[in-house]
Formats: structure tokens, sequence, C-alpha cells
């Protein structure tokens, strides 16, 4: 704990120095979305002070190559357990190459899943508890918009979390991820509206700009509190 | 974005880079009063001026190399796009949707041209024109700008063939902030594949939004002219870890695994297949 003390006057010191308001802000924002299931044990220091963290959720230790590869790996779990869900039982209204690439996808992420889980062994988080009660299963919209949803987020994350990653072969593993989740993602944009599967303007809460013809990309923090919604498991953020 | 990490990244390799951005107080001065007024996807602009004044007009070399070679692909891609839509007459892309999607890619490559250009600033190499290009590729594609569905496996190549290219470039950008803007200029890039994809797919192809294969076929276009730019996708091996039938997911088969991770492509190849769509004197 002195340790994530020490870490967050750190950041607050460097925030200050160069956007202090800002990161101040963000930090606050995230803080309040532990009430949603996430807990950044920095931030809660204080409150949790004498309650073992690590015996009651995931923790993600960002200083080093494993924490982002936790992070990814917690990603694909729930994106895993959202498509292994649709894929049981697809909405009525979906049309058989619908299920088809629905399937696909659920095998893509169930890889990239048990690919982070082998690579991480020992070091790997354990299975995360998701909650899926805000989501229609039966309804095409509900699953469609959920799906967006989850796959412009990954984007963003990978995006987002790539220039913290140190070692060659995972940056690029990452890479070689990000990409078919973005392909992902670009599929089920053009199934709600053709034509939609690269709209930068609809993505600038997830960091986006169409004037640079750029993506999303957004801190893990952000990323953590989006997702929070659908994760029951207690996440705790260390050394972000 | 964290200025302060990609400073001390940067001060692994360079121990004086503060000393080198100290006597000009001012070029830091001016950024950093700027971070508070600029979006965040303008940073890496701004970042990209303020180490050009640091280095004194010298970005390191092997950052202005990958920079300037993703610059050479979206002229590439830029032209070929923007000559479909503006000066191809014996070319029909439908009116509506097709032509929606093809002005929103070509939109996105000029802005990434310019995006480019703006990081590099005065070290960018110079513009390639259309009048540089060949989109036959020597004859190869004779009939790229006069039918549709020749244009859209084209273009599927050159799409593909950005994703892999940027993928290939990542570890040259490590921990700096324009990492993160290739990032997002790579994921656009896929997500053009994917929808390019899906227009040939309605075009009678069978092709899927995202790359699958085999152990035996790498190239999932149909099109074997296109062999390179496909060379190596059907990898299912990643860091040492078999991917096909994982941890006793049967679902997970080879062409799961092939098409669950795409492949990066490493710069000679990738100049290779660039060099097809320049003529002689302007190639890379």
């Amino acid at each position: 704990m002195k340790n994530n003390e020490l870490e967050i006057k750190d950041e607050l010191q460097e925030e200050s120095l160069f956007n202090g308001s800002l990161g101040r802000r963000s930090f606050l924002q995230f803080a309040g979305a532990s009430a949603a299931g996430l807990a950044l044990v920095a931030a809660g220091c204080k409150k949790d002070r004498g309650y073992p963290d690590m015996n009651s959720g995931a923790t993600l230790d960002f200083k080093d190559d494993f924490g982002v590869l936790n992070y990814a790996y917690a990603l694909e779990q729930l994106e895993a357990a959202f498509y292994i869900k649709v894929a049981s039982a697809p909405p009525s209204a979906f049309t058989a190459a619908q299920k088809a690439y629905f399937q696909d996808i659920q095998f893509h992420e169930i890889a990239h899943r048990e690919f982070f889980k082998n690579a991480l062994s020992t070091a790997a988080i354990g299975s995360l508890e998701v909650d899926f009660s805000s989501i229609d299963f039966t309804s095409a919209t509900s699953v469609l918009g959920t799906a967006k949803a989850f796959e412009d987020l990954g984007v963003s994350a990978y995006n987002g979390a790539g220039v913290r990653i140190k070692t060659d072969a995972y940056l690029v593993l990452a890479g070689k991820i990000v990409s078919v989740e973005a392909r992902h993602a670009a599929y089920i944009r053009d199934l709600i509206s053709n034509g939609s599967f690269a709209d930068l303007n609809d993505l600038t809460a997830l960091g986006s700009n169409n004037a640079g013809g750029l993506d999303a990309a957004l801190t893990p923090d952000k990323v953590l509190a989006i997702a929070g919604k659908y994760i029951k498991t207690k996440i705790n953020v260390i050394n972000l | 974005m964290n200025i302060v990490n990609i400073l001390e990244e940067i001060e692994k390799v360079d121990g004086e880079i503060y000393e080198r951005l100290s006597p000009r107080r001012s070029a830091m001065k001016d950024f950093y009063s700027m971070g508070k007024k600029i979006a965040f996807a303008a940073a890496p602009l701004a970042l990209g001026s303020m180490f050009t004044k640091a280095y004194g007009q010298t970005l390191p070399t092997a950052v202005v190399n990958t920079l300037n070679f993703a610059l050479s692909l979206e002229y590439l891609e830029y032209h070929f796009y923007n000559h479909a839509l503006v000066a191809a007459p014996t070319l029909t892309i439908p009116a509506g949707a097709p032509t929606a999607a093809i002005t929103t890619i070509r939109d996105h490559e000029l802005a990434h041209v310019n995006l480019l250009k703006g990081a590099l600033g005065t070290s960018a190499r110079a513009e390639i024109t259309y009048a540089m290009t060949d989109f036959t590729a020597g004859g190869t594609f004779p009939t790229v700008y006069s039918d549709y569905v020749t244009f859209l496996k084209v273009a599927c190549g050159f799409e593909d063939t950005g994703v892999r290219a940027y993928k290939g470039q990542a570890t040259v950008l490590k921990g700096l902030s324009v990492l993160t803007t290739a990032l997002q200029i790579h994921s656009v890039e896929a997500r053009h594949a994917s929808h390019i994809r899906q227009m040939l797919a309605a075009n009678g192809a069978t092709i899927k939004p995202w790359i699958t294969g085999s152990a035996t076929v790498s190239n999932d276009t149909g099109v074997s002219a296109v062999d390179a730019v496909y060379a190596g996708e059907n990898l299912d091996v990643q860091a040492g870890v078999t991917i096909t039938g994982i941890n006793g997911q049967t679902g997970v088969t080879r062409a799961a695994a092939v098409e669950s991770f795409d492949e990066p492509l490493d710069t000679a190849s990738v100049v290779t297949i660039a060099n097809l769509f320049l003529k002689t004197g302007f190639k890379l």
C-alpha cells in the first residue's frame, strides 16, 4: 500500500506539472466507478487499508508487461463470455450468415483469451465473473449494440495500452489482435448501419479523431471504468 | 498520453534529452501551454514539433524512416481511391453505399497523409503524385479502373497490406507517443479492410471480413496475384503457444486460429509490394 501511495504521489506530481486538473478529474471519475464493481487500489488506499484486496478480486499491476497482458486477458475474458452466450442462443432475428460470423468471432475471442492465459501462465489473473444483466440476448438490437460497444472498446484499449508495452514480442502480439478486433468492430457496425465501419465521429468518446483519420484510443483506467458495468469481479488497478 | 513517460523513455536511449530540451525552454513552454488547449489527437503533431525543435530538426532516424515509409503507403492508398472517385470514367462504383464507403476510406487516407506530413515536418519525404503510380501493377490488373470487382480486389490487397505494414513497424516506435498514433491509423486500416472484404462478398466473392486460411492456404482472397500480401498469414503459433485447439478448445480450428491473429509484414516485403504500384524511377 505504501508503494501505491508513492506511485500516486508521483503520478499526481507528474500530472500537476502538465495537466493537473484533468488528471485529477479523470482520477476521481474512475474512483467513482468502483461502485460499479471496480476498485482502484491506489485510489481506495485509505478506505481499504487493512483489507487484503489481493484475495477479493483481480489485481492488474501495470508496473510491467504482465499487467498490460492481464488487462488484455480481462477484456478478452469479457468478450469471450459475451459471444459464447450469443452463439449458444442467437437472437431469432439473426440470419444464418450472421450466426456463422458470430460463431467465428466467438472462437476468435476464445483463442485470444486462452492465448493470454497460457502466455501469462502463473502470472495470469483468475477467471472474471461477468454481469450481463443489462443485455437482452433475445434482441438483435441489444446484442449488436453490445457487440459494437465491446469491439470498439477493445480497439481503444489495445490502441491506448500499446505505448506501455516494453517487450517487442508482446507489442507485436497486441498489434496482431487489435486489427482483428477492428475487423470485428467494422463488421458489426455495418450490420447495424452499413457504411458506419469506421465512423470516427461516432467514436470520439473513445478517443478517436476524424480529422486525423485516427481510431479510438483510451488509457486503461477509462476503459475499465466503461467495462466495469459488465464485470462483477472487483478489479484492482495498481501502478498505472 | 503521458508526456513524462515518453520523455523518460527517450532518456533511456538519449541521456541528453532534457539538456537538448532545456536550452530551448520556449519550445517546451509552448508545448506545455499548448497541451491545455489542443485536443488529445492533435498532440502527436505538437509532440513531433517539440522533438523537431529539441533535436534541431533531427528526429531519430529510425522513427523518421518508419513515418516516411508509412507516408509512402498512405500516398499510394490515397491516389488509388481518389483516382477511382474523381478521374476513372470507365470505372463504375455503384452510387449510394459503395461510393460513400470508398469516399470515407479516401478521406481517411488523405487525413493520414496530412497527419504524417505534419508529424515529419521538414523530414517528410517528397510527395508521391498520381502520375508516379501504376495501379495496374505493370499490367497485372489491367481492368483496375474499369472493372468494379477488380478494383475491390486491389483495394483489399492495399488495406490488408497496410494493416500488416503498420504492425511490422510497431517495435520501431515502441514506447513513443507516435506509436499510439500509428496504432490508431493501423486499426482504421483494419476497419477499411473488413469493409472492403464485405463489399467483395456482396459482389459474389467468398471472403470473410477477417483473413482466414489453413495449414496450406495463407491467401484467402482467391487472387493469386496478391499472394505476397498474405504470405505467412496462416501462422498458428503465437509466442510459442499453439492456437489451434488451444487448451482443449476444439472450436478453435486452424482456420479460427489464423483468423484470430493478423500477422505483421517486414519492411522489405512491403516495399516489394508497394513498388509494384510505382512507376520506374519512383520506386521505394
